[in-house]
């Protein structure tokens, strides 16, 4: 009995095996984001400067296109200034039209239109970037995500932990390495510790040093200039387009379990006391349903 | 609405005016408030008013994102997001609807398996057990639309693949497959169509609900012992007992359904489905949701493809013969030594099979998913059957009254009478 008990053991795992071979893929680290829990809220300094870094970095190649710059002014959001994004989507160019005469025009961006996409359409994009389009970066933190595996699904769920995409996001940013000996990658294509396959076409997209963050009193930058912290703030602020109304989301939500804690308590009380009454003999009638045999 | 005549009489001449011509109150009295309910009913017995209540908070946030949402394949996905971003309190309807039906799903499960342990599907209930599975596969129907509508890519891929499987049919598959795409693979046409039938689809759930109600108002509720009320001592009526729990019931779930909405309100879906549409590319898994997922697995249990549609619309309509397949006299299962660890076998595999529908279709999950497979049609078809013959039951109590005064433990021989002392504070 105790035999074939290994034999089965011994051929389930041989079994699983090749399985866990092909996804050698890397658990990506759990980050500390100010957003997650139940009372989380976003770092405003953290999403001014993600947006810089999506602006420097990601924005030549990836759109924003569910964002506006109106949403940069919005609670809940990096929360810029209106003059300042008043004054930001002045430095976009937007194709509307057509005028009186039916032609198309460029005008200054204002607050109320979109991110314009880097590329006129999804053909071009793809031409530019050998063959597949850059995806557009809106809801790209919540686009993404990555095995759990048991028990975590399930204490997930307890613990609040939703940053499954963030996670995998800031991991990506920083996990371009050396491939490893034997690994061949092919042409065009970038070596990633997290990317399912190692094989990504986006080259390693930021280094240290290269985006200049804001000065605190004493002169020194307010974070780190390293691809680890620009990893980190550009997913928060990905995280934040995702799901503009996280903050209000959860702000709501400690409101609603609040005022339904109270009142399932006040109603389990009235229960009880209306229960109460029933004893021996059941108080009102209730003429029996049409019998029926056991 | 049931064998019990009324004996509402209105107060207000009006209102008795209104009665003798469309006597609407008197059913309304008579089923919901002088309906006598057996006394011992658990909380278990609570989950019909919370999928009542379900129903229509979907129909309702339902109607709501309808207003704004376009069932185009060009636009579906941006009006979702306009919602999302845009629309106020957007995020909150979209969220409560998607989260709704999981949440609809968890409380239907655990509506089935209450009816399943306490032997309620049988005489003299089984066309209301059986309007119960009609409601579930509607259900299953308008929960697999609505995920359609987002138009990402796990609605788009999922369509592909659960329309796809009607193909399997033999001479007619191919044309049934074309009428629910609307042409010749899924796209647009679909899309229109599955947002029509997604709207249409929970006013017959709401019609079949009321005939459930119906149906259950004429032999009354089951009850823990199984056993049916004798007299008006092991009832009591609807309201308030009933009403209050119910509330009470409704409220600690919506607390329960709160949590997820507002804290974790993307865990149930698919990060895929945030995904737009792209017929070009495949996700790398195609996974339903997760409450189609042990259909799913037996689904891909089969190595043959109509097979496995053929075992997949088995395991449910199936459900059907249970009053017929259980040769058991006794209904509840608090009664039946033997058939208690069938059931929670039966739970298991169900648990078991749900997770093996999440796992790729390779290796020994495939082995694991036929194992549970066979497993679960053995349930009805051996252990339901055979179980009635040989199995010895408990002793059941005389009456609903003696089971909650605890006859039983006090000793034979006492009267009903002695235990049974008022408590009535009036």
């Amino acid at each position: 009995m105790m035999k074939r008990t290994l034999l089965i053991a011994a051929a389930v795992l041989g079994l699983s095996a090749p399985a866990f071979a092909a996804g050698e893929t890397p658990v990506p680290p759990q980050l500390k984001w100010s957003f997650q829990g139940p009372f989380g809220t976003f770092d405003r300094a953290q999403l001014q400067r993600g947006f810089k870094v999506y602006r420097e970095v990601c924005a030549s190649c990836h759109g924003l296109s569910y964002v506006a710059f109106r949403n940069l002014s919005q609670p809940g959001g990096p929360e810029f200034s209106e003059a300042q994004v008043r004054a930001l989507a002045a430095e976009y160019k937007i194709q509307d039209g057509p005028n009186e005469a039916g032609d198309m025009f460029e005008r200054a961006g204002r607050p109320a239109d979109r991110f314009p996409s880097p590329f006129p359409n999804e053909n071009a994009a793809a031409a530019a970037n050998g063959g597949k389009a850059p995806p557009d970066l809106s809801l790209m933190a919540k686009a993404r995500t990555y095995e759990r595996g048991f028990p975590w699904w399930i204490t997930d769920v307890f613990l609040q932990y939703s940053e499954n995409g963030a996670d995998y996001t800031a991991a990506l940013l920083n996990g371009y390495k050396e491939p490893p000996a034997g690994f061949a990658v092919p042409a065009g294509g970038h070596y990633n510790e997290y990317y399912p396959g190692h094989v990504i076409a986006m080259p390693k997209p930021v280094s240290d040093g290269q985006v200049e963050y804001p000065k605190n009193e004493a002169g020194q930058p307010q974070a780190p200039e390293t691809v680890e912290q620009y990893a980190k703030d550009v997913t928060a602020f990905l995280m934040w387009t995702a799901e503009p109304h996280l903050e209000a989301r959860k702000r709501l939500g400690f409101q609603a379990m609040l005022f339904l804690i109270v009142l399932a308590g006040l109603l389990y009380f009235t229960k009880k006391k209306i229960w109460a009454r029933v004893g021996g003999e059941v108080e009102g009638h209730a003429t029996p349903p049409m019998t029926h045999n056991p | 609405m049931s064998q019990h005549s009324t004996t509402y009489v209105p107060k207000s001449a009006f209102g008795q005016w209104f009665e003798s011509r469309l006597p609407v109150a008197g059913l309304v009295h008579s089923s919901f408030v002088a309906f006598p309910v057996p006394r011992n009913l658990t909380y278990f017995w609570t989950f019909g008013a919370i999928l009542a209540f379900m129903l229509v908070a979907q129909i309702v946030t339902g109607v709501f994102l309808a207003m704004y949402y376009t069932p185009n394949a060009a636009m579906a996905f941006q009006s979702v997001e306009h919602i999302m971003r845009d629309v106020n309190y957007g995020w909150l309807i979209r969220y409560l609807h998607a989260n709704g039906a999981s949440m609809f799903f968890i409380a239907v499960y655990i509506h089935i398996f209450r009816n399943f342990y306490y032997g309620s599907y049988k005489a003299p209930r089984e066309v209301l057990y059986i309007l119960g599975v009609i409601i579930f596969i509607l259900m299953m129907a308008t929960a697999f639309m609505g995920y359609v509508l987002p138009w990402g890519q796990m609605s788009f891929w999922g369509a592909t693949v659960i329309t796809n499987l009607f193909s399997a049919i033999p001479l007619v598959g191919e044309t049934i497959v074309s009428y629910l795409w609307g042409g010749y693979s899924v796209g647009n046409p679909t899309l229109n169509r599955f947002f029509s039938l997604h709207y249409l689809l929970p006013f017959m759930i709401a019609g079949v609900v009321a005939l459930h109600i119906w149906a259950l108002h004429v032999p009354g509720q089951n009850n823990p012992t199984g056993i049916p009320i004798k007299s008006g001592k092991d009832a009591v009526p609807f309201t308030p007992y009933a009403t209050i729990k119910d509330i009470f019931a409704v409220v600690v779930f919506l607390i329960f359904f709160a949590y997820w909405v507002f804290y974790m309100p993307n865990y149930l879906g698919h990060a895929d489905n945030y995904i737009p549409a792209n017929p070009a590319v495949t996700p790398a898994h195609i996974v339903p949701e997760w409450y189609f997922l042990p259909f799913y697995a037996i689904l891909r249990a089969i190595p043959d493809k109509l097979g496995g549609v053929i075992a997949m619309f088995a395991a449910i309509v199936i459900w059907v013969f249970m009053p017929w397949l259980d040769t058991s006299k006794v209904r509840s299962t608090a009664y039946r030594p033997t058939y208690k660890f069938f059931f929670w076998v039966f739970v298991a595999v169900c648990l078991v099979l749900g997770w093996l529908g999440s796992r790729p279709a390779e290796g020994w999950y495939v082995i694991a998913s036929q194992i549970c497979t066979v497993y679960y049609f053995a349930h009805f078809l051996i252990v339901l059957p055979v179980l009635g013959f040989v199995e010895r039951p408990l002793p059941l109590p005389n009456s609903i009254l003696e089971s909650v005064m605890g006859v039983q433990k006090g000793g034979a021989g006492m009267p009903v009478g002695a235990s049974a002392e008022p408590q009535s504070k009036g």
